[in-house]
């Protein structure tokens, strides 16, 4: 049984499915590589996120220092120390895990807005020991970081073996989430963002489904921020910005808010916008601005949302629409 | 079957694409790669589009063809102007990029730059490491750097008895690399410094360090910032009598937008330096004019950089008849640089643009005829005196000898 | 030694000095206090997160100037006239799109008033670029008075003044008339309060027109310190934000007072520990949700 809202039928998945990775095999000859190595990192980054938001209703507003952080240690090891380019994210992300833990132990004892404000806080920490912290090289960043060769072996400095490599890595990170969403252990999650007084009543340690979700969802938008390092050879201070958070809340819910591949079209929406209008200067602001309020007064249920509906719609069997998704309402005076 | 099939397509695919790729017969090709949006955003921004399309109409045709200008917002984040420049030099056929204000910004496109070696004209960017111990031989700084901002502004200032400095400091990579470089040049100077204090990024409120900065009782205010945060702070420090109070501001970095933005009153006496200024001479007046015919403001110092840069860039290829990015950079090496706000310059081997500075003063609003008439030139410093001389940049192009 | 330690010891300076930061620090506070109040309201009435609350207070600052560089206005009558026109804006904001999404999670309201801030934001960057435009101090208050131990601009000692006097209205307005308790009512039950022939929806609208007003007030007493900038709403919306949680979500008090002692705290850090003076408050905000979860006065939402 796969999940309610997602209600494809089983046969259009796997061929839609097979099509997306075909398509994503031939992407190199057609497009851009670095683009959408770019929008692959920013894909799995928006998964992360959303895996937080969509299936337990928390939103975080810090997710940057994850990314952040993996980026500037894996994009050090590699460059300081010479790791070997998957140890280097390997380091990255299991530093984004750590860091997930002791964010998500003090930020899930807070709902609502404030769940999004401690994590805000610890966010703009990560921040300041960015910008002071000597390894990180302030404002320059850490510049010209080499991508190596994979296991000695591939060499990454051409752009097709790396796509493939952050394709692979993508993948890796989304099949997790989508394991995750549809294991007993995303069940719960779902009924914490559903009702979590319920789940607590039904014997579940909702704290622990939290603080787990919550180091699972940093850690996997570490992964992106850690591949991103490698693939821009660089890590700077724009991943770990308040604003980087907010970006990723706009992919999120421009493709669709709990919808499995909404946010990776959310992140190629939000990409492609910032390299093909980049000429724009700040009309490019201003169109993100319209799209925020147009999303959430009239498509909340962003593009794959919608998708989602107007196939259900056609399948035979079912008629009903099912609700937009919406984040956990937490009753007041709760 | 349905496999041979998909691999027939993506074998055609691939082809096109690299038929794409392989265009080293096309046009020249110049991008303009800046911040549109933000911070410095008046500096540069569109006006800099304007100065290379411009240097691109007076040049002609250029390899038998128009020269094409495109521009894009890098929004001052490393990650997007390093994307931008990848995509620029791979697929779109741009052979040169230009002006790459923010230095974060140009450290990631120098790096771009040196991988595919293609040609960077850094204009906007103010670190000396460019062409230190980040030199590329295929990049450019072309009118400025931190080194020659604290040389002039700072020897100038201690020569004329302002020899106890207190820093207000832009917490960042710049403002340290500013601070640095001023604090040597007062200290050589036989002056000393008596404080500093760092400034956050994106810090609204001065008067707590304006405070500071008037209890050191140094007689010298050293802004080593940028932008709004310098505007700031001489705006503030006029509300506490800062001036009245007997102590100077010196501005590390001003352009003329800023100084336009503060108004004369605020701004009068402040000292700066700059490689341009529009009123100087006839040939600046000229250019000026015909700029700001076309943008309604007269041109900064980084917009008729981005003129020059690309102008000598396109004087190099018709010298010598190829883009080719080896022979170009040999040649504009070998090429002196003369145009209207450049006079016997020389692209040196670490990629450093030697040419005159000078020392401005800020007019009083007495003294100014007009909205844009703001400075009074004080000192004319020679190249070889303003610029790091050649062996002390650690530039691993320059052959120790 | 640790960095922040070499730093108290090398500018640990003469109580005179520190009393010279204090006040410092509470006229960074009244902008804090100002703003926080507005956000306080918004949120205590109508439960929206008010993320345009930046961009309202720009364009205040941006009335003002509009109105000196175009029609010859000055500082006194931009005073009433700004905030008019932007309570004008906030209204139709409200009623045209913030009307739709009462229903729904904090979430929705947060970031449609995101997207809003951003258009605001991004268009006037398109026109009026980022450098900023000046606004001269009004004559009536230039100079500064020696205090003895600080040069105080006389300008500040209003902005202390201003500040302090809306605080004080607003709490009064909304605690202690008949208005007040009618909006007071309608926060905890809007349908007993509408039985009551009291036209809430209008309440509403006004009160995120007052909102909005109140932003554009301080934005015009910021007018003449800082340059009438695009970005000076977003580089001072989230600090804040983080002045309103640690208030207390909806707390007029607390909004308040929070904001006086925050511009204290993050004045003192300019002395001490400069480079930490923008985290300050996200250190103290981080500490008082793990320790009292709803703020100082707040109520848990």
């Amino acid at each position: 049984m796969t999940g309610a809202r997602d209600g494809f039928p089983a046969r259009w998945r796997v061929g839609i499915a097979a099509l997306l990775l075909a398509a994503a095999l031939a992407a190199p000859f057609l497009f851009y590589p670095v683009f959408l190595m770019q929008a692959l990192c920013f894909a799995l980054f928006a998964c992360a996120f959303n895996l937080l938001i969509g299936y337990v209703g928390l939103l975080s507003f810090g997710h940057a220092a994850f990314m952040g952080s993996a980026a500037y240690i894996t994009a050090y090891t590699v460059k300081a120390w010479g790791f070997e380019p998957l140890t280097g994210i390997l380091a990255g992300t299991a530093v984004a895990a750590l860091l997930g833990a002791v964010f998500g132990w003090l930020a899930i004892r807070r709902q609502g807005i404030y769940f999004a404000m401690v994590t805000l806080a610890l966010a703009q920490m990560i921040y300041f020991i960015a910008v002071e912290a000597k390894f990180t090289g302030g404002e320059d960043g850490i510049q010209a970081v080499p991508r190596g060769h994979l296991l000695g072996v591939v060499d990454l400095n051409h752009s097709l073996p790396m796509y493939y490599f952050v394709l692979a890595v993508f993948l890796g990170g989304y099949a997790l989430v989508y394991r995750t969403i549809h294991s007993p252990f995303g069940q719960v999650l779902k009924a914490i963002r559903e009702n979590e007084p319920r789940a607590i009543s039904l014997g579940y340690r909702t704290e622990r489904y939290k603080l787990l979700a919550f180091t699972l969802s940093a850690t996997l938008a570490g992964l992106a921020g850690a591949t991103k390092a490698l693939v821009f050879q660089l890590a700077s201070l724009t991943d770990v910005t308040w604003q980087m958070s907010g970006e990723v809340v706009l992919m999120t819910l421009l493709g669709g808010l709990g919808t499995e591949f909404g946010p990776v079209v959310g992140a190629f929406i939000d990409v492609t916008m910032e390299n093909y209008l980049a000429s724009w200067g700040s009309w490019v602001t201003v169109i993100q601005g319209v799209i925020f309020v147009f999303c959430v007064l009239l498509f909340r249920r962003g593009v794959v949302g919608e998708i989602v509906d107007l196939a259900r719609r056609f399948a035979p069997g079912r008629t009903e629409a099912p609700p937009p998704a919406t984040v956990a309402q937490t009753a007041p005076g709760e | 079957m349905r496999m041979k099939l998909l691999l027939a397509a993506v074998a055609a695919v691939a082809l096109s694409a690299a038929g794409a790729e392989a265009q080293s017969s096309g046009p020249v090709k110049i991008g303009v790669l800046n911040d549109m949006s933000s911070l410095y955003a008046d500096i540069g921004g569109k006006g800099s589009v304007v100065a290379a399309e411009m240097a691109a109409e007076d040049a002609g045709p250029v390899l038998g063809q128009k020269v094409q200008i495109i521009s894009a917002d890098h929004q001052n984040k490393p990650d997007v102007g390093a994307a931008i420049a990848r995509q620029w030099y791979d697929e779109n056929g741009v052979d040169a990029i230009t002006d790459v204000p923010t230095s974060s910004v140009a450290l990631a496109v120098n790096e771009v730059a040196r991988e595919k070696k293609k040609i960077a004209l850094f204009v906007g960017p103010a670190s000396s490491d460019l062409t230190g111990p980040k030199c590329n031989a295929y990049a450019a700084s072309w009118v400025y750097d931190t080194y020659s901002l604290a040389h002039v502004t700072g020897g100038a200032v201690v020569k004329s008895g302002g020899n106890t400095w207190f820093f207000i400091t832009a917490d960042y990579a710049f403002g340290h690399a500013l601070e640095r470089d001023t604090a040597d040049v007062v200290k050589a100077a036989g002056g000393t410094v008596v404080g500093d204090v760092q400034v956050p990024l994106n810090t609204a409120d001065f008067s707590s360090y304006l405070l500071q900065a008037q209890a050191s009782k140094a007689k010298i205010i050293g802004l080593a910032n940028a932008g709004g945060d310098t505007i700031n702070s001489i705006k503030q420090g006029a509300e506490f009598g800062i001036t009245e109070g007997g102590q100077k501001f010196a501005g590390l970095l001003i352009f003329t937008s800023d100084v336009h933005s503060l108004g004369l009153k605020a701004a009068q006496g402040l000292q700066l330096t700059a490689p341009f200024y529009h009123d100087m001479n006839a040939e600046t007046r000229a250019f000026s004019k015909r700029f700001s015919d076309r943008f309604g403001r007269p041109p900064t110092f980084d917009q008729a950089g981005v003129y020059s840069a690309v102008a000598h860039y396109l004087k190099a290829i018709k010298a010598i008849g190829t883009k080719d990015p080896d022979k170009v950079m040999a040649e504009m090496r070998k090429l002196p640089i003369n145009d209207f706000m450049t006079k016997n310059g020389k692209l040196r081997e670490d990629g450093r643009v030697v040419r005159d500075m000078y020392l401005f003063e800020v007019k009083k609003p007495s003294e100014s005829k007009g909205e844009w008439d703001m400075l009074k030139l004080i000192e004319t410093v020679p190249g070889d005196q303003a610029f790091r001389p050649l062996d002390k940049g650690d530039c691993p192009l320059v052959k120790k000898g | 030694m640790p960095d922040w330690l070499a730093h108290i010891a090398v500018a640990m300076p003469p109580t005179q000095a520190l009393f010279g930061q204090l006040l410092i620090g509470l006229i960074n506070g009244a902008f804090y206090a100002m703003l926080s109040l507005g956000l306080a309201v918004i949120f205590g009435m109508l439960n929206i997160i008010n993320f345009a609350h930046g961009a309202q207070y720009m364009l205040g600052a941006f009335c003002a100037w509009f109105a000196l560089d175009y029609l010859g206005i000055g500082y006194w009558p931009s005073l009433i006239l700004a905030p008019i026109a932007v309570a004008a804006i906030g209204i139709a904001l409200e009623r045209l799109l913030l009307r739709h999404i009462y229903r729904l999670d904090h979430l929705y309201g947060l970031l449609l008033t995101f997207g809003v801030a951003l258009i605001i934001e991004g268009v006037l960057r398109n026109y009026y670029g980022s450098s900023g435009q000046p606004y001269s101090i009004p004559r009536e208050l230039t100079g500064a008075r020696n205090l003895g131990f600080m040069f105080l601009p006389n300008y500040r000692a209003w902005v202390i003044f201003a500040s302090l006097a809306v605080c004080f209205g607003t709490w009064f307005l909304i605690e202690r008339t008949r208005l007040g308790s009618y909006l007071r009512a309608a926060t905890e039950n809007p349908s007993l309060v509408q039985a009551f022939g009291i036209n809430v929806p209008r309440m509403v609208t006004l009160t995120y027109g007052f909102g909005a007003g109140l932003a554009a007030l301080a934005g015009v007493l910021a007018a003449p310190i800082y340059q009438v900038s695009p970005l000076m709403g977003s580089d001072i919306i989230v600090v804040v934000f983080a002045v309103v949680v640690i208030g207390g979500m909806g707390s007029i008090v607390g909004a308040v007072a929070s904001g006086f002692v925050l511009g204290v705290v993050e004045g003192l850090t300019k002395v001490f520990y400069p480079e930490a003076s923008n985290t300050v408050i996200f250190v103290v905000m981080a500490i008082v949700l793990l320790v009292k979860p709803a703020g100082f006065f707040g109520r848990t939402v």
